[in-house]
């Protein structure tokens, strides 16, 4: 037994230091000299003040801002410091709940909205934190941001175009729209 | 399925496909000591170490070494948990984990399993994510890749006592395999937008004010309940947004190529600092398969006889793609129930439509549902959508995946052994049909051996079925369920399926975070992997010790059609006798009563 507990343990220690420490120290080294803004978390500055991170969303609920995915994160929604879907099945009451709730919310302040409502603006992400919508979801929600914000629906649309992200490489995932770099333009707008 | 993604899938596969001859030859030659540029490296760690890396072991000895080797890493995480806040690197000042979740985890990175119990960014110290975890993500995939090659020895060697040197073999895997990959693919995901640093948790200040209700507390920090026992709420308002932060690039390279899948923070690979693109997407999906593929060609290589490792590689394929492409149709198929509200689920230029429920817009319904396939084919158990929010026959797909055995690809060596582990079964039904002693790869199948796989393949089914039914039943059991109805049976089921197969995914609605579940599912884990590895190491060293036949006229053809589908109808028969009855209470129910509204 003692012959095994030795290279138990050194292996042990030597492959835990090398794996353990050296390793993401070295990544964390490369990551700073050759990434560091993605490595820092890109972080969105505006006038010196830290107003977000390009890839986690915020919540918006007001009409003159275009609305992310459902957040199911608790206690408040998009709290970045607790991710987490809302783990709510198919058949689950409390799912349509949500999402006729959602809906009664889109229509409060839209009510003559005659575009279908885009699944992904009633439904909660898995992370919580899902930072862009699908175009159709922007779009749905053109024209309340337009008439809250008394710009045409032109420039606003405009702006959708810009913050639009086709699938990467032409190739990989959704076309998708980032919530929070379209409403911070729209900001610049005025 | 979508045409979007019928080209995902293809290109998957064919990256796979194109990458286990390289690196399948590549690992071969690591393992056998053939590169001098390795064998110099290892000499200085062999050197320090005191160990004799050349000396042949029996596989009682192999075993017996694994054995200390992961028990010494059970005891260093659990170690590393309970006294974090005395450590440096915790910058949040997070608490020492509790007994039960400590002991829970410790056992689950261990294993190769990465069940999550906890949330990572409220729980674990950077010193912990790096030293107790990412360390286990590469040693436990490490142990892996040594036992899967100790079997390849008991087919390619005759006549020998003795299965290879535990020590090399784990310091081998690690540093050139792993490593290397490792290094690599943590830079691009940094690249892509994954975060890299040690920095505290960074407050930005929000464009706009989000107000919610938390539960009043007294004094005490109990809460305070009006005359009708509900709990009282106070409306809060911030600004604030607290951003979390980590050595995370690092740990998430291994966590894919080791097919661990436990996710630096809660939400795992769908956390956008995790898996911020659909290309690292992609790469993650990649980094799960590489190895496990690779390993079947690195087989055939070392038996002499690459068809044989083509024909396992072919059998894995065909049974993944059996379940991913009806588990995108139900997914993309969406949910009636919202149908009826007037919600647009339909695919489409603008969007992806389907069960958006716990996706990422980013991911959609392909690249979502591929991924569920993926991550429990392989024994990684990492999850870029919520599966406790899949459909009902969507979440079936990860759950069958699973209690096939993990050996549809599987985890990095665990699947390529649990593989041929039911190789040997095939060749011993088939030996049975025509009356023939059976044999695979000139090595006759004798009573011993089939004691060893008996015992192999049945040990996961008893956990899980056995650790499910109590689970049901026992008060402290049905207190986690979070999901009404059948859904409810399913999370408890998926539960100890993911355990006791060491994949690590969950329906996460089910509150594991107890003492009751974190007991349970640890001994599910730990049992899972060792009762398995055991009995496979006994099988290698039985095979080491056998003379090799030559094939005659009579000897059964094993890298043809014919052995594939052999292959496959074991392996589905195996899981089906087991689990049927199991579906049919859970996701097959609740599929009816879907179908029905």
């Amino acid at each position: 037994m003692k012959t095994l507990l030795r290279p138990a343990l050194s292996i042990f220690i030597a492959l835990s230091l090398i794996t353990g420490v050296l390793y993401p120290l070295a990544v964390t080294a490369i990551g700073r000299i050759g990434f560091s803004q993605q490595a820092a978390g890109s972080v969105i500055m505006i006038n010196g003040n830290a107003v977000g991170s390009r890839w986690i969303g915020q919540n918006f609920s007001k009409p003159e801002y275009f609305w992310g995915r459902l957040s199911a994160t608790a206690p408040q929604p998009y709290n970045a410091g607790a991710s987490s879907g809302s783990n709510l099945g198919p058949l689950n009451p409390a799912l349509i709940d949500s999402v006729k709730a959602r809906i009664a919310s889109l229509q409060a302040v839209d009510a003559n909205n005659p575009l279908p409502i885009p699944v992904d603006l009633v439904t909660a992400s898995g992370s919580g934190l899902d930072p862009e919508i699908s175009p159709a979801a922007a779009r749905y929600q053109i024209a309340r941001v337009a008439t809250a914000r008394k710009v045409s629906t032109d420039a606003v649309s405009a702006l959708v175009e810009q913050n639009t992200q086709g699938r990467q490489f032409r190739i990989f995932g959704e076309p998708r729209v980032n919530v929070l770099a379209l409403n911070i333009a729209l900001d610049k707008l005025h | 399925m979508t045409a979007h993604a019928w080209l995902i899938l293809s290109l998957l596969l064919g990256s796979v496909w194109l990458l286990a001859k390289p690196l399948g030859i590549y690992i071969a030659n690591i393992m056998a000591g053939r590169f001098s540029f390795a064998t110099r490296i290892e000499a200085i760690i062999y050197r320090v170490c005191g160990v004799r890396a050349t000396e042949e072991m029996h596989w009682s000895r192999y075993a017996l070494s694994i054995l200390l080797f992961s028990l010494l890493g059970s005891l260093f995480v659990y170690a590393l948990q309970r006294m974090q806040l005395l450590l440096p690197l915790n910058p949040q000042q997070l608490a020492n984990v509790s007994a039960d979740s400590a002991f829970n985890t410790a056992l689950s990175f261990v294993s190769n399993t990465n069940w999550q119990g906890y949330s990572g960014e409220t729980t674990m110290s950077y010193l912990t994510q790096m030293l107790a975890l990412t360390v286990q993500n590469f040693l436990s995939a490490a142990t892996g890749i040594a036992v899967v090659i100790a079997l390849i020895r008991g087919f390619a060697r005759h006549s020998v006592a003795s299965i290879g040197n535990a020590w090399a073999d784990i310091t081998r895997a690690t540093l050139f395999i792993l490593l290397p990959l490792a290094l690599l693919l943590a830079l691009i995901f940094i690249a892509q937008g994954a975060i890299q640093n040690f920095s505290a948790y960074k407050n930005v200040t929000t464009l706009e004010a989000t107000t919610f209700e938390t539960p009043k507390l007294d004094d005490a920090g109990q809460l305070q309940k009006d005359a009708g026992g509900n709990t009282l709420t106070e409306t809060q308002t911030t600004t604030s947004q607290s951003l979390p932060m980590g050595p995370l690039a690092s740990q998430e390279a291994i966590k894919m190529l080791g097919t661990n899948g436990g996710g630096f923070f809660n939400a795992n690979s769908a956390h956008p600092y995790e898996n911020p693109t659909p290309f690292s997407n992609f790469l993650q999906m990649l980094a799960i398969f590489l190895i496990p593929a690779a390993l079947c060609y690195t087989f055939g290589h070392s038996v002499g006889d690459t068809r044989q490792g083509w024909a396992i590689l072919a059998a894995m394929t065909l049974l993944f793609l059996a379940f991913v492409i009806p588990g995108t149709y139900f997914e993309q198929q969406g949910n009636s129930q919202l149908a009826a509200l007037g919600v647009d689920q339909s695919a489409n230029a603008l969007q992806p439509g389907g069960n958006m429920e716990g996706k990422e817009t980013r991911f959609g319904i392909a690249e979502s549902a591929l991924f569920t396939a993926v991550t429990t084919a392989a024994s990684c158990g990492a999850v870029n959508n919520m599966h406790d929010s899949l459909t009902p026959l969507g979440g079936l797909v990860p759950l069958a995946l699973m209690q096939m055995g993990e050996v549809v690809f599987g985890g990095v060596g665990s699947g390529l052994y649990g593989m041929l582990i039911f190789a040997l079964l095939a060749v011993f039904i088939a030996g049975l049909m025509i009356g023939r002693t059976p044999e695979y790869l000139g090595k006759k199948i004798e009573a011993y051996d089939m004691k060893m796989i008996s015992l192999a393949i049945l040990i996961t089914p008893l956990l899980a079925l056995a650790g499910t039914a109590i689970a049901a039943v026992a008060t402290q059991g049905k207190v986690g369920v979070f999901n009404p109805g059948a859904h409810g049976f399913s999370e408890i089921f998926y539960a100890f399926t993911s355990a006791a197969n060491n994949n690590g995914s969950a329906f996460a609605g089910l509150s594991a975070n107890t003492p009751f579940y974190n007991v349970m599912l640890g001994a599910a884990m730990w049992l899972g992997r060792f009762a398995v590895i055991v009995p496979v190491l006994a099988i290698a060293g039985s095979l080491a010790a056998k003379k090799r036949l030559s094939t005659n006229a009579g000897t059964m053809p094993t890298h043809g059609p014919l052995f594939v589908v052999l292959l496959i109808g074991t392996v589905i028969l195996v899981g089906a006798l087991n689990y049927v009855p199991g579906l049919a209470l859970g996701p097959i129910v609740e599929h009816l009563q879907f179908t029905v509204r």
